[in-house]
């Protein structure tokens, strides 16, 4: 296995010397690594970057997909805008809700799932869509969600 | 629906495999181009007609020929592709790069060759794991073949969710590391975009058609579709329909085959109420306003767009105030905060239209809902604040009656409707700083 700052050096490697483009993949592949960008892991990335700490903390705190709170083993983000919704994405959250047992924007208490809304992940004609830990479920409905979070816990 | 250009032969065959796509001709409209110069391929695209698919709908033909000629201003140059696609309700670049990504990559070191880059970045967004995955491994199957890549590198780039980074230089501040936050322009892209150098920003739909064009010759493609939109397009159609997809289709059909024919109708026979015809950002059409052409003239006549060809069903259950929350708090979230009447006068919609929603509004409300939108608009660096002012009013425009009604009546006339309460609010959102500092 690769350490994070030999991972880090051969992103850099694919944009001109002398540029900061690397910082995005670098913070997708910490996050990968650690689940979220805990201070510890933002000070790492820093200085495989070569850039400080708050410079990371400020550009990762502009993107959604960056987590700077723990979240847990699983994530699960409802699609919520229009065509999701027209299609009855509200009952789908309300039904994970029911099922892992936390509100949307929370983590169960177990650490298993943290349960959020999301805005248009554009697959609008297949309504609702659900991203399973960054992998898109589509034509979710209601009843679909105990059979998902049961498969999540199992696995 | 007219023969598919930009999806041709994907649903005969595995496109994302490069033996099938070379079996169907794939790379040979590259190695055509090659043969011209690239001032001859830029007028075969000027020929064609083709117009930016991203939304801005500008001459794809004419843009390239804005990039200096490296002997002018001697940097490096760059071919940016927009893969951002976060437009509500559009999801047709998800599709394309899904299901002929050899065809992408073959516009984009075609556009590489006309603009004489060496370098290509495909900045696709965050949450298209399964696209990126597909054009990652197509690119892999590319390792070795000098005969196609011939010295350009494509690198795929991962955006991390912010729907402001398909604003062209948002993207650009993105990919050089920063805060997704747009620029001012002038200088434009084609002087000074990526790392300060000559680049051009391209949608990935705009780049698929390049292969074709080339292939057929850039006035063949011109007769197809309708004057001032010649081509087809690829539209994604959703909401209260029962066949949601994307169809390639020729510019120029009507909205009606495309909801009714395509899209099959509206689910159990109920009356459609009204088509948000480009995405979120453009004005709405009422439901008896779908007797006209798909295209960019038909669509200005009626005072909306194309824009990224998001086709929006909505049937007669839904509340249009509902719609302006839901449609409002998206841009109050994604507003990237730089200009303030866009930071915040999308909070000042949201607030308004749930006064609204909850019966607590008076005339004077609706009134300053209209006054809001009007500050927004043209006094904002990029589009989107304006976009969503022009949205929402566009909402009362044509509704009026139904946002009077909420002030008569001192609350949502639609409250027995089976959709009331669809509207999850964005309150839930997770992880967002700025709510946390506003409470």
């Amino acid at each position: 296995v690769t350490d994070l700052y030999t991972e880090i050096q051969q992103i850099r490697k694919r944009y001109p010397e002398g540029t900061q483009s690397a910082i995005l993949p670098a913070l997708h592949a910490v996050q990968e690594r650690y689940g979220w960008l805990s201070p510890e892991a933002l000070r790492e990335a820093a200085e495989a970057l070569d850039v400080t700490p708050a410079y990371c903390r400020a550009v990762a705190s502009f993107y959604d997909m960056l987590h700077l709170q723990p979240v847990g083993r699983h994530v699960l983000e409802v699609c919520t805008n229009v065509s999701c919704a027209l299609n009855g994405a509200q009952q789908v959250l309300e039904r994970f809700e029911a099922e892992v047992g936390c509100k949307a924007g929370e983590t169960s208490d177990d650490g298993e799932f943290t349960l959020r809304t999301v805005e248009c992940l554009g697959g609008c004609g297949w309504a609702t869509i659900v991203a399973v830990d960054e992998r898109y479920r589509t034509h979710v409905q209601p009843d679909d969600v105990p059979g998902i979070v049961q498969e999540l816990r199992n696995g | 629906m007219a023969e598919p250009i930009v999806l041709a032969g994907a649903d005969a065959r595995d496109l994302t495999k490069l033996a099938e796509y070379e079996a169907v001709g794939g790379y040979r409209a590259l190695a055509e181009a090659r043969g011209m110069t690239p001032f001859d391929v830029t007028e075969e695209l000027k020929a064609s007609q083709l117009r930016g698919r991203g939304g801005a709908f500008f001459a794809t033909g004419l843009k390239w020929s804005f990039v200096p000629k490296p002997e002018q201003l001697p940097k490096p140059h760059y071919l940016v592709v927009n893969a951002d696609e976060s437009e509500p309700g559009s999801f047709k670049d998800n599709e394309i790069l899904a299901r002929v990504p050899h065809r992408f990559i073959e516009g984009c070191l075609i556009t590489a060759f006309a603009v004489e880059s060496k370098a290509v970045y495909v900045y696709i967004r965050g949450e298209y794991t399964g696209p990126h995955d597909i054009l990652v491994a197509a690119l892999e199957e590319l390792k070795g073949r000098s005969d196609i890549l011939d010295g350009v590198t494509i690198v795929v780039h991962r955006g991390a969710g912010a729907y402001i980074c398909g604003e062209e230089t948002a993207l650009l501040e993105s990919l050089e590391g920063k805060r997704g936050q747009p620029r001012t322009k002038p200088p434009f892209p084609a002087v000074s975009g990526l790392y300060a150098s000559p680049t051009v920003v391209n949608n990935v739909e705009t780049i698929a058609t390049v292969p074709p064009i080339i292939a057929m010759g850039g006035s063949e493609y011109a007769k197809l579709g309708v004057p001032n939109s010649a081509g087809t397009r690829v539209v994604s159609v959703s909401g209260n329909v029962v066949n949601g997809g994307n169809y390639e289709i020729e510019n120029g059909l009507s909205l009606r085959e495309i909801i009714y024919g395509l899209g099959g109708g509206i689910p159990g026979g109920r009356r459609l109420k009204a088509v948000i015809p480009g995405g979120s950002s453009t004005a709405i059409l009422t439901g008896d306003e779908i007797d006209v052409g798909y295209d960019f003239d038909s669509l200005g006549r009626l005072g909306t767009a194309m824009g990224s060809a998001g086709i929006v069903a909505i049937d007669e259950r839904v509340c249009m105030v509902q719609l302006g929350i839901r449609v409002s708090e998206f841009y109050e979230h994604e507003s990237c905060g730089k200009c303030t009447p866009c930071r915040e006068g999308t909070r000042w919609m949201t607030a308004i239209l749930r006064q609204l929603e909850a019966g607590e509004a008076t005339q004077g409300e609706l009134d300053l809902l209209l006054d809001v939108c009007d500050r927004i608009n043209g006094k904002c660096l990029c589009p989107l604040g304006e976009t969503a002012a022009v949205a929402v009013a566009s909402y009362v425009d044509k509704f009026r009656d139904e946002f009077q009604a909420h002030i008569d009546e001192g609350g949502c006339p639609f409250h027995d409707s089976p959709l009331e309460g669809v509207l999850a609010p964005v309150a839930q959102h997770a992880h967002h700083p700025t709510a946390e500092v506003l409470g």
